[in-house]
């Protein structure tokens, strides 16, 4: 039964990965931008899981509380500095979120510090749940997987079935006839940016109480993300969900059987991938 | 700029340069040497980035595997051969640059970042996680590599330092030869129009794949010779921050000029000496810089005359982008 945690496991850091690389995948898919501070977010939002649970006591007020901070970063980012790089050249929107990261970075050492912290696990997904007569699961894992694809079924939806969900990809195939048909492009810009950067924040809180908050968590899931978006191919959502569950089980089952080499594991996966599909398992050729 | 500007500024950059030791302290010497050598970081990034249009996130990976080479082939006591080493950590970079290159040059535009990225990092676990050269902690090198040469002491940071001055001239002038060379005349054709380039004929992903090995064998040059300076090397050397950070210092500089890749250098190193003066908390400094140099300057410090111009010539100092 050992290799059922494995696989639990395996999926829960799947889909944690997924909600981090489908706002790096869909910003990148509509407004063509890099964004090299995606990682910061994640790390933004640990942090914020930290600091607000400290000051009400309580990881259920700091998640919405959390979320709504994160929206109205997003938005503003992108009104004074994302928003410009739309048509600017990829080393541009490199270079720039690069300098937000360094910015990000410092203003959390010099608000919260540099030490290694921890977010304690709500009381009523404390427990864990017996899997066989010697071996149990935490609780708080599984409402991990089970809020992540609650997320994604909503992401799915929201983009396939509603209206807005059409305005996205109408803008995201031809803006300029987008806009002249009527649909507020710079809005629905601004609204991807925030929610990409929500969801990114809302991993890193949830994650906060399993995987602790310490200084540059956030580039380590950037690069992962990379990864996944490289596999799944550009923009594409179905690909960021499959990327990411594989890399969950790559890197979980690498760390298990060739713990020397499972740094190298996910990148290996992404090396294959790339050998064979150039443009990932689902992007557009 | 024109030939001749171009000629003498390089001349008498280079005369400053050569007599710098004779008026500065020996920690100026250091901080110039550490320049120089960065600089030829810089340029063999602009190769790929200014010259062949392939923007390399990774880069410092190869920087890194020479200097690991160096400190893996240098003997418990006692200095390495230079005439050994340095072939040897340039052969290791140029076969990672190979191996990885052959996967990256699939891949173009944002895909190429990510790639490059993605595999950089691969590099850097490697050294990280497994105990081949020390892990985490790194390794140390007992002694500069000797040259053989009685004259000449590498130890003596004076010596190492017209060493690397010596390096530094001979890549610019390697890279200026490239350029104006068919080889180099093609690069800058994929840059400006791949489609075209390969309807002309040219097998555009050889040229690339020939680029990246040449840039990582340069950058490996410059790693062989600041894993020498410092006499120690670890996995920092070659973390995406060190990739991240030689970009800017092109794009400070103005890409697609080998001059600009160099003021890019010691512009970018001076003023972090100078932030790291006035702050601990510097990296916030350096951050607000980038963002408003890539906001109001991108076309850098080589371009800023012309800059200036267009914006003085267009009227409004403002201008948005996404009218």
């Amino acid at each position: 039964m050992e290799w059922l945690i494995q696989v639990l496991n395996s999926v829960q850091y799947g889909l944690l990965l997924f909600l981090v690389a489908s706002g790096l995948t869909l910003i990148f898919g509509i407004m063509g931008v890099i964004n090299l501070a995606h990682g910061s977010f994640y790390m933004i939002g640990a942090y914020l899981a930290f600091s607000l649970t400290q000051w009400t006591g309580n990881l259920w007020v700091a998640l919405p509380l959390g979320i709504i901070l994160a929206a109205v970063l997003g938005l503003l980012l992108e009104w004074l500095l994302i928003g410009r790089l739309y048509r600017r050249d990829h080393l541009h929107q490199v270079l720039l979120t690069f300098g937000l990261i360094l910015v990000f970075e410092e203003l959390r050492s010099i608000t919260v510090g540099d030490d290694v912290h921890s977010v304690v696990i709500p009381a009523i997904l404390g427990g864990s749940l017996p899997l066989t007569e010697n071996l149990s699961y935490p609780v708080y894992r599984l409402f991990i997987s089970a809020v992540c694809l609650a997320l994604a079924a909503a992401m799915y939806l929201t983009i396939q079935k509603t209206r807005l969900g059409m305005m996205i990809r109408a803008g995201a195939s031809n803006p300029e006839m987008a806009q002249s048909l009527g649909v507020n492009i710079r809005w629905i810009h601004a609204l991807v940016f925030a929610a990409g950067v929500a969801l990114a924040a809302f991993a890193g809180m949830i994650a906060a109480p399993v995987s602790s908050v310490f200084p540059g968590m956030g580039n380590q899931v950037l690069i992962v993300c990379f990864v996944v978006v490289v596999i799944g191919g550009i923009g594409s959502l179905k690909g960021a969900l499959v990327a990411s569950l594989l890399i969950g089980f790559a890197d979980t089952f690498g760390k298990v059987l060739v713990p020397e080499l499972a740094g190298v594991a996910v990148y290996l996966l992404m090396a294959i991938v790339l050998l064979f599909r150039p443009a990932g398992l689902f992007g557009r050729v | 700029m024109r030939t001749r500007t171009l000629v003498l500024s390089l001349l008498v950059g280079a005369v400053a340069l050569a007599l710098f030791p004779a008026l500065a302290e020996r920690f100026y010497v250091q901080l110039l040497t550490k320049i120089m050598i960065l600089s030829i970081f810089a340029l063999s990034l602009d190769l790929l980035v200014g010259y062949t249009g392939l923007v390399s996130l990774g880069h410092a990976a190869y920087f890194g595997v020479a200097a690991y080479t160096l400190a893996l082939a240098a003997p418990a006591s006692g200095p390495a051969n230079f005439w050994l080493s340095l072939p040897l950590s340039l052969a290791a970079s140029a076969i990672t640059a190979l191996v990885i290159g052959a996967f990256v040059v699939r891949a173009s535009g944002v895909y190429f970042i990510m790639v490059t990225l993605a595999f950089a990092q691969m590099v850097y676990y490697f050294f990280h996680d497994t105990r081949v050269a020390g892990g985490s902690d790194g390794m140390y090198i007992d002694t500069r590599p000797s040259i053989g040469i009685a004259a000449v002491d590498l130890a003596d940071d004076l010596h190492f330092y017209y060493l690397v001055l010596a390096l530094l001239a001979g890549v610019f002038f390697l890279l200026a030869l490239i350029l104006r060379s068919p080889f180099g005349r093609a690069l800058q054709g994929i840059k400006a129009n791949e489609q075209r380039m390969r309807a002309l004929g040219f097998a555009t992903r050889r040229y690339k794949l020939a680029a990246f090995v040449l840039a990582g064998t340069l950058a490996g040059l410059a790693g062989y010779l600041a894993a020498a300076k410092e006499g120690y090397v670890n996995p920092e050397l070659m973390a995406w921050h060190q990739s991240g950070v030689v970009l800017m210092m092109l794009i400070l500089g103005g890409m697609g000029t080998l001059f600009g890749a160099v003021i890019g250098t010691f512009s970018y190193v001076l003023l972090q000496e100078w932030f790291s003066t006035l702050t601990k908390h510097w990296p916030l400094l350096m951050g607000c810089f980038i963002i408003v140099t890539v906001l109001l300057f991108p076309q850098g410090l080589a371009g800023l005359p012309q800059t200036l111009v267009a914006r003085w010539r267009s009227g409004v100092g403002e201008k948005d982008d996404d009218a």
